[in-house]
């Protein structure tokens, strides 16, 4: 799947979209396939505040838990209830309909910081070859 | 791939809810080469190993084997194991991975005279075939006729002209098989058996899926359910103590714990919150701690939250509810009758048995009347 040109990406294989003084995120296509099965999302409450590069909530395989970091800094504004019952929705459309949280950011300097389609891919590639 | 006792071993070789419902619904292989054989023999070797094992091998036959647990003094359990009787002067042990060599240590360290010890672990492959469509792929490949081959049951076979150990057991709860090879002709066996169940849409499955379908079955795990620390009863497993035997390791404790009951045991449950629980997560009752989760996963036969913990009795009768912390959070699960999967494969041939047992029975009565 491809990488959309859009999205903004991180380290931990998140992706981040823009919409206004809100922003999306959610997993990459390559976090799906490393995580497999995905049966549980541990979604935040709303208002809650996330920092940077610290984990804020778990996506749970059969075999494991994994964190999630945020990707920006800001307050939890709206989450995917749809995961809720059907957290395959991320395996199956990880750009799409299995997004996770909108987030009103606090600084949109952070958004810079992240990596673009093309770096991400560079990045994986690495990443795969380690 | 992941290091497992010392073995790379893959989790999985597509993902685990597939490899687990290819299991449940067609067949799956194993690779299980990591696991320990050891071969016990001479004229002591049934002496020696009731003294070792708490299980009873007086009820074994020629071509049967057995679940048992080897035990330290005070009854903690140095590992859970299968012993298959050969013949009444040998045995072969099968062992978990992790405690391969501190178990033949053990068993050299007491070895009784006249029994040869020997750790074929290295020389042994060992894959499983597991599933209701087992016995129609390997019948293709496979000289015996399996399928008069009951529950517990082993043959010596040939596969494409190689000796085997064919063995009607396994680690999911479906009907299946466990074949031994010399580790040289094992990849060989492994391809043909993948090649000759094309038909049956056959699987490798890996150890994320083995975990999966073995705890749905509540089958113990050494290092989970089972360890050091925790004897059979503990361990929920007190069916195989046989305290009638004479003498063997933990025999003292084990007829008090029999008797009386311990303080904790290990029961099923399934959470009642929308939260998946996993090993070591402590399990709570009125904001009290009563245990911990000694195995836990997303079941994905019943698609539910389910694990084996290891509890306060008083709180493990089927229908309680419990507490298990979460990220800091109590979520309400209830404890479940064992098993979730109920074994659906073949079962075992009491008849046969009894019939051997008659016939051992009256030529030991002839040679006694000379």
């Amino acid at each position: 799947m491809e990488n959309p040109k859009e999205l903004k990406y991180t380290k931990e294989h998140e992706w981040v979209k823009v919409e206004e003084d809100n922003v999306v995120i959610g997993v990459t296509d390559f976090a799906q396939h490393l995580l497999t099965d995905i049966v549980f999302v541990e979604l935040p409450e709303m208002g809650k505040e996330i920092e940077q590069g610290k984990p804020f909530m778990v996506i749970e395989s059969v075999k494991s838990v994994s964190d999630v970091y945020a990707s920006v800094s800001g307050k939890i504004s709206k989450v995917n209830e749809d995961l809720q019952d059907n957290s395959g929705l991320v395996n199956d459309d990880p750009f799409g309909r299995g997004w996770l949280v909108k987030v009103k950011i606090k600084d949109a300097k952070e958004i810079d910081k992240l990596m673009s389609a093309e770096e991400y891919e560079k990045f994986c590639k690495e990443e795969e070859n380690k | 791939m992941v290091p497992f006792s010392g073995w790379n071993m893959p989790v999985q070789y597509t993902n685990i809810m597939d490899e687990h419902n290819t299991v449940r619904t067609k067949a799956g292989l194993f690779d299980t080469c990591h696991m320990g054989e050891f071969n016990v023999k001479g004229a002591n070797a049934k002496k020696f190993l009731q003294m070792m094992l708490v299980n009873d091998i007086e009820m074994l036959i020629p071509g049967k084997s057995q679940y048992s647990m080897m035990c330290y003094e005070n009854g903690g359990i140095i590992d859970d194991l299968f012993v298959y009787m050969i013949n009444e002067e040998e045995y072969m042990l099968v062992v978990n991975a992790d405690t391969t060599d501190k178990d033949f240590e053990w068993l050299t360290k007491h070895k009784f005279k006249e029994v040869e010890l020997e750790n074929l672990s290295r020389k042994t492959g060992k894959i499983d075939l597991q599933g209701p469509l087992s016995e129609k792929i390997l019948q293709n490949i496979c000289n015996h006729n399996i399928s008069t081959l009951n529950r517990f049951r082993f043959v010596d076979a040939a596969v494409d002209g190689k000796k085997v150990i064919i063995s009607r057991t396994g680690y999911t709860g479906e009907d299946g098989f466990e074949i031994y090879s010399d580790s040289d002709d094992t990849v060989n066996i492994w391809n043909l058996i993948l090649e000759n169940g094309k038909e049956e849409k056959i699987k490798p499955i890996g150890l994320g899926a083995r975990d999966t379908l073995r705890l749905e079955a509540c089958y113990n795990l050494h290092g989970h359910e089972t360890n050091e620390k925790i004897s059979p009863v503990e361990a929920s497993s007190g069916w195989a103590v046989r305290v009638h035997k004479t003498n063997f390791f933990g025999k003292e404790i084990l007829i008090e714990q029999k008797k009386n009951g311990t303080k904790k045991i290990n029961a099923a449950f399934e959470m009642i919150d929308k939260a998946i629980a996993r090993d070591h997560y402590e399990v709570q009752k009125n904001n009290q701690e009563i245990g911990i989760v000694t195995s836990g996963t997303f079941s994905p036969t019943f698609k539910k939250s389910i694990g084996l913990a290891f509890i306060q009795k008083e709180f493990s009768s089927p229908g309680t509810e419990i507490d298990i912390l979460i990220r800091g959070k109590a979520h309400k699960a209830k404890i479940i009758k064992k098993p979730f999967y109920p074994y659906k494969g073949k079962h075992i041939d009491i008849k046969e048995d009894q019939k051997w047992k008659i016939q051992k029975n009256l030529s030991t009565l002839k040679s006694m009347n000379g």
